[in-house]
């Protein structure tokens, strides 16, 4: 069973996403111009454009966008020539008027990701997706903090609600190896031919090309990845290596592989001023289980009060903290600031 | 001495706790439990308190009592249909409901000037938790943009909450503006599964002037905390008002870089009925307390 007749699975290039995070969410139109010229070139079928944390993102919580994310989308659409654009939103922060702007603004893809335990929050969200004849993709974020079961039935909540496929999420890019196999075949087991489904992976252990070779072969049919590496934490699985990895192993992703190293190596990495590193604060986020979008809120705020970001990172992680709660992150380190 | 007399409609999680803070109460006598299955725990609870139970819905309510004050804790669509009949008895009404038919009411803020009106709104629970607080830093300093974010249990939201999450961030905007004061607003619900279940936690952040005078800030948001802990015990500051300089990221769009104060509280709640963790619904229940006793105040004195 293959993605189509073409591909083994599909690939959603999340550079102009997650890669947000890596840059504080200042991507310039010219920026997402070049970007999705050189990997709509290469091949890559989706690139997803929105501010890290979605439609609705920029704000003081999260840092505000440079560039409106409506803007960025109509841009990538219009430069596009065979690549979908996908947009990303999260329910609680950004609305369904959101969603209908975006398909307005010509994007094809509607990623709607919730809390790996809180899917029934999207259900009115993929109704109107669905509705307006966007394709749809669920994203179950932290999906390393749930066993499979509890996994599958979250994905059943966002199938029956009108996704077409539903992602596992390794926000904190925590999950090893078997972690990403059990749950990928048991959402594959719960949905069968009522949704696909996906894996999202992040570097934070070192995993992301492996976790989503074993994705694939546990039945998933659509992989995250971000060129370069673009990503919140470590930085997501890279593109360029999986196309190489994918292309030796006999899984067709219809991406050109030297064209997808070229694009990284001379279009992607420019803009990557700070690239991402598996470094102390990333690999403890792996480590740990904490979201990878919370790796520059902890640098700042650890630069701001004098305190270890690690610190503010494994806190972050002993509070069960999910995605969205940045705003605990300044709490936190007050109080370690105060017990100095 | 005599009290105003009050109907609950709407007898789950919601109106059972709010049952037992009027049941506190100095003014206000909860007289009448109205729900619409018999089963419904919440009407025998009711019953073994000395209250009038009934499962026979809204037109058992009208046709066997006058009621001064009419809590709704049903649904919106459930209080849409409800508010005319009240009006059209004199009845005032707290809506606990998203139903947003009446004025939005916060009551350290502004219940002063809805004590006439025959339906409130008590807009969201992150609305009461936090619109007080840029209504105490807009008295002090323009506030062009308010953003809150609220971190709740996930076993406290209920599938009200859950299937109309946007009304939620848009009600809640809604009201940082027109009543606390921000130009505009936006607002983030989280919800949060963590074991054993977080109280509710509230972030609010204000655009302030870069020369702000940020004492003054900060006493007013102190101030504001006690009135509010004033009708809400479990509701208080977490830490110190934080204030951060405009940097240039610090601002929608590129020529506007905001300085920014950081408000953090928590709301634990007074466990009457729901469990302290749901201090998101004990705000709401302790609010519509406050919202009636303010109502009960002007009716006793015009019988006196």
């Amino acid at each position: 069973m293959s993605y189509s007749a073409e591909l083994d699975v599909r690939v959603t290039d999340s550079s102009l996403r997650d890669g947000s995070h890596a840059i504080r969410h200042q991507f310039t139109v010219e920026n997402v111009r070049t970007i999705v010229a050189s990997l709509d070139e290469a091949g890559v079928p989706v690139i997803e454009v929105t501010h890290g944390d979605g439609l609705g993102g920029s704000s003081f919580n999260y840092g505000f966008s440079a560039v409106p994310d409506q803007d960025l989308i109509a841009t990538a659409v219009a430069t596009a020539k065979q690549a979908k654009i996908a947009f990303l939103m999260l329910p609680g922060l950004g609305i369904t008027d959101d969603i209908r702007q975006a398909a307005d603004n010509g994007a094809a893809v509607c990623r709607i990701a919730t809390h790996c335990t809180e899917a029934d929050i999207s259900i009115q969200h993929f109704k109107v997706a669905r509705s307006i004849g966007l394709e749809t993709v669920g994203f179950l974020m932290m999906a390393h903090s749930q066993p499979p079961e509890v996994l599958a039935k979250q994905a059943r909540i966002m199938a029956d609600a009108g996704a077409q496929c539903v992602y596992v999420v390794d926000s904190a890019g925590s999950l090893i190896m078997d972690g990403v196999s059990d749950r990928i075949a048991a959402l594959v087991a719960a949905l069968g031919d009522d949704a696909q489904v996906g894996f999202h992976g992040h570097e934070n252990l070192g995993l992301g090309v492996a976790n989503s070779i074993l994705a694939a072969r546990a039945g998933a049919k659509q992989i995250d990845g971000s060129t370069r590496r673009f990503g919140a934490g470590a930085g997501n699985t890279p593109v360029e290596a999986f196309a190489a990895v994918t292309e030796r192993l006999g899984i067709k992703t219809g991406i050109d592989t030297l064209k997808i190293i070229d694009a990284a190596e001379d279009v992607v990495s420019p803009v990557l001023t700070n690239p991402p590193a598996l470094d102390r604060l990333s690999l403890t986020m792996g480590y740990a289980g904490v979201y990878s979008s919370f790796l520059k809120h902890a640098e700042i705020q650890a630069r701001k009060y004098g305190v270890s970001g690690a610190e503010i990172l494994i806190e972050a992680g002993r509070r069960k903290l999910v995605g969205g709660q940045e705003d605990q992150l300044i709490e936190i380190a007050v109080g370690l600031a105060k017990r100095k | 001495m005599t009290k105003a007399t009050a109907a609950i409609v709407g007898s789950g999680n919601i109106g059972t706790d709010l049952m037992y803070k009027l049941l506190r109460s100095d003014i206000i006598e909860p007289r009448w439990m109205i729900g619409v299955d018999p089963d419904s725990p919440g009407l025998k609870r009711a019953a073994d308190h000395g209250l009038t139970a009934s499962a026979e819905g809204v037109d058992w309510l009208l046709s066997n009592g006058q009621p001064d004050l009419v809590f709704e804790a049903t649904s919106a669509y459930v209080h849409r249909e409800n508010a005319p009949r009240y009006r059209q008895l004199g009845i005032q009404a707290v809506d606990l409901t998203p139903a947003a038919i009446g004025p939005a009411v916060v009551p350290a803020v502004n219940l002063g000037a809805h004590v006439d009106e025959l339906n409130v709104s008590l807009i969201t629970c992150g609305g009461q938790a936090t619109i007080p607080i840029v209504y105490a830093v807009s008295r002090v300093v323009p506030v062009e943009y308010a953003e809150i974010v609220a971190s709740v249990a996930s076993p406290s939201a209920g599938p009200g909450t859950r299937a109309n999450i946007d009304e939620f961030t848009k009600a809640t905007a809604r009201g940082l503006e027109t009543i606390g004061g921000a130009e505009r607003g936006k607002a983030i619900i989280i919800l949060n599964p963590a074991e054993p279940p977080m109280l509710m936690q509230d972030t609010i952040f204000c655009a302030i002037p870069p020369d702000a005078d940020r004492d003054a800030i900060t006493a007013s948001v102190k101030q504001i905390a006690a009135d509010v802990a004033a009708y809400v015990p479990g509701y208080r500051l977490r830490t110190e008002p934080q204030f951060d300089d405009p940097t240039t990221m610090s601002g929608a769009g590129a020529s506007k870089h905001w300085a920014r104060v950081a408000v953090f509280v928590e709301v634990e709640g007074a466990g009457d009925f729901l469990p302290p963790y749901s201090g998101n619904l004990d705000i709401m229940t302790a609010a519509a307390t406050r919202v009636g006793e303010g109502f009960a105040t002007r009716i006793l004195a015009e019988r006196a």
